[in-house]
């Protein structure tokens, strides 16, 4: 070897190794910290205003049941958007499978626990088969996320309204609504809130530790290198759509166990609401980052602000006023952030706008 | 002469009106270092991403080891031991250097959660460390993302990743560009050292005196056409730039 490159291998030996880290995942877990922050001081506010109601394990409670259902759909979102994607039709979805888990529990019978898992299992298949479909379109029909999302919001909607003539039903099981609806686990933890603490530490493994969380970031940071090395890219993003349209399905069982109803025409934000919650969370739009704490941290935001504001006789729809401020900012210093961290390059389009994987970042400047 | 490792025969490419390629040929022997070389748009790095598998010839026949191919994908040319750096890298930008030096090759933990799709991540991070330090590229931060490192640590992950994995044949298309003095030697050396495994090496560049340092044969093409191969101790740089700017074509016709 050449003197020159034994020096250079000393240079290298010398420079400080940071284990994990670097400016971009650096920022990633400034911006949650950030959120978390921002939760604590609301928290802080509100508790300060009102001791005597919202500082109680009553209220606490409550946050968390109006937490759960959105952080299972967060998760499955989380995924989605780091390939670059995005899912709008989730909360059709979760009406949908309600729809149908309803129906098949009712013909059964029943108000025992085989009733309940057979409409947990039905809710969850629907959920998948519409998982399923979204992301062959998108993946192998090549077109846009949005658009294709937006056909299933409308069409899952418009099945659940078919099967149903537009009206609500309401034949969840007892055990249902009893055991995980209003039921709680060692005395006062809500039953609801365990299964989606499971959900959410599920997704954390499958995401930051296995080869599927690896390929989820690589297909959103570029799909053409995912490729180029053999990453099988249309069948994980499929792959990756069925977790979502999954995970909506199962929503839309624990939705029938809280509000009894399959709640047709409540779940037209659903989605947004999500989207918002990830986005806040620190999970870019732009695909490649992100992580499904933050999200759950993101979805704690609106409900805690909305919890808020009514006890302190503030009217609740300030709540939608303050979370869209609330996200435009975080996004805005997260982008003015990102592109001081990273030099070179435009801002890329959006990527879910465009064909999946059809673009490649240069990565020569 | 024994058979050449990699042939290609009356390659064309066609990108709607222009003609990348036009019936060109070329031809890599193990062991061998050969510098391809020719003005901008003459057609390098579409002939390269032909012959790694990255894109699909108009026309033409590939040949490995004297028997016809078809490269549909890079994942087929990976597996006749074939590995490319491509002219615009090809890296994941949020991803670490270790990730991308693995993507689409993890090594699964053992046992049980090797199946559920665990991986180790610690034998990668040392599979990865050595092959920097082999290289001596500059990597400072194995964890951080690729998309924050300057170009030439870009590069070197890059080419790194690419000698790591090559067990037949590597393709650089202009591994030198972004790097410094030190990384280019590193490269240079590099090359020397996989050709002396046996490794075919096809180097691009556009830097002469590289050219003329590393390669064993030299290829030249102009407008989509290998015109002329040289072998080194029997050429010029000035003859090399004339077979450049087509002044043979002009003679010739
Ligand atoms: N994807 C593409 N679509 C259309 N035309 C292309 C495409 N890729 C290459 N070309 C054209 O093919 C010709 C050869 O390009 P190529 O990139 O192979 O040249 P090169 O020899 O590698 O040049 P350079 O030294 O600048 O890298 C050029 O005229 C180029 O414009
Ligand atoms: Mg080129």
């Amino acid at each position: 070897m050449s003197t020159a490159s034994a020096t250079d291998t000393a240079d290298v030996a010398q420079v400080v190794e940071e284990p994990e880290g670097g400016r971009l995942r650096g920022l990633a877990r400034l911006q949650v910290l950030q959120i978390v922050l921002l939760l604590f001081v609301t928290v802080a506010v509100f508790s300060i205003l009102r001791p005597d109601t919202f500082l109680t394990l009553f209220n606490f409670r409550g946050i968390l049941q109006n937490t759960s259902i959105l952080a299972v759909l967060g998760v499955g979102m989380t995924f989605v958007i780091i390939t670059g994607g995005i899912d709008l039709s989730i909360g059709s979805v979760l009406v949908f499978s309600g729809v149908v888990a309803d129906k098949v529990m009712a013909a059964q019978g029943g108000q025992g626990w085989g009733t309940v898992l057979l409409g947990a299992g039905v809710a969850v298949l629907s959920g998948l088969a519409w998982g399923l479909l979204n992301g062959f379109l998108v993946a192998k029909g090549k077109v846009a996320p949005l658009i294709v999302t937006l056909g299933s919001l409308s069409a899952a909607l418009g099945f659940a309204q078919i099967i149903t003539g537009g009206l609500d039903l309401r034949d969840a099981p007892r055990k249902l609504v009893d055991k995980i609806g209003f039921g709680n686990v060692a005395g006062q933890v809500p039953t609801l809130a365990v299964i989606a603490a499971l959900v959410v530490v599920g997704g954390m493994i499958l995401l930051h530790r296995t080869r599927f969380g690896l390929y989820t970031y690589a297909v959103g940071s570029n799909a053409e290198a995912g490729r180029r090395v053999g990453v099988n890219v249309d069948r994980h993003l499929i792959k990756v759509y069925a977790l979502a349209g999954l995970l909506a399905g199962f929503g839309g069982i624990l939705n029938l166990a809280f509000f009894q109803s399959t709640t047709i025409g409540g779940q037209s934000n659903t989605a947004l609401n999500v989207i918002a919650g990830v986005a806040i969370g620190g999970t870019s739009l732009f695909g490649g980052v992100g992580t499904v704490f933050g999200t759950v941290m993101g979805l704690f935001i609106p409900i805690v602000l909305q919890n808020g504001f009514i006890q302190i006789n503030v009217q609740p729809f300030w709540q939608q006023v303050v979370v869209g401020a609330v996200l435009v900012a975080v996004v805005y210093i997260d982008q003015a952030r990102r592109t001081a961290a990273v030099r070179g390059g435009s801002r890329p389009r959006l990527p879910f706008l465009s064909r999946s994987g059809s673009r490649t970042r240069k990565e020569t400047e | 002469m024994t058979t050449p490792i990699l042939e290609a025969r009356g390659i064309s490419k066609v990108y709607g009106h222009v003609e990348a390629l036009s019936g060109t040929n070329f031809d890599l022997y193990p062991g061998e270092v050969t510098a391809l070389i020719g003005d901008n748009g003459a057609g390098k790095s579409t002939l390269v991403r032909i012959l790694s598998g990255a894109e699909q010839a108009t026309a033409g026949e590939i040949l490995f080891e004297g028997k016809p191919v078809h490269l549909h994908s890079p994942t087929d040319a990976s597996r006749l031991g074939m590995e490319t750096v491509f002219q615009d890298l090809a890296l994941a930008p949020h991803l670490s250097p270790v990730q991308n030096m693995y993507l689409g090759r993890e090594v699964m933990a053992r046992g049980l959660l090797g199946h559920l799709g665990f991986m180790d991540k610690k034998r990668m991070r040392e599979g990865s460390r050595s092959a920097f330090d082999r290289l001596g590229a500059t990597v400072r931060n194995l964890g951080g993302p690729v998309g924050a490192m300057s170009g030439g640590q870009r590069q070197g992950i890059a080419v790194a990743r690419a000698a790591a994995w090559a067990e037949k044949v590597v393709f650089l298309d202009e591994p030198t560009a972004a790097l410094g003095v030190v990384q280019t030697k590193n490269v240079i050396e590099l090359i020397r050292r996989v050709s002396a495994e046996g490794i075919g090496v096809v180097f691009i560049s556009h830097s002469m005196p590289h050219v003329m340092e590393v390669a064993d044969r030299i290829q030249v093409m102009w407008r989509g056409r290998r015109v002329v191969t040289y072998r080194k101790e029997d050429t010029s740089m000035e003859q090399l730039v004339a077979a450049m700017t087509g002044a043979l074509e002009r003679v010739a016709s």
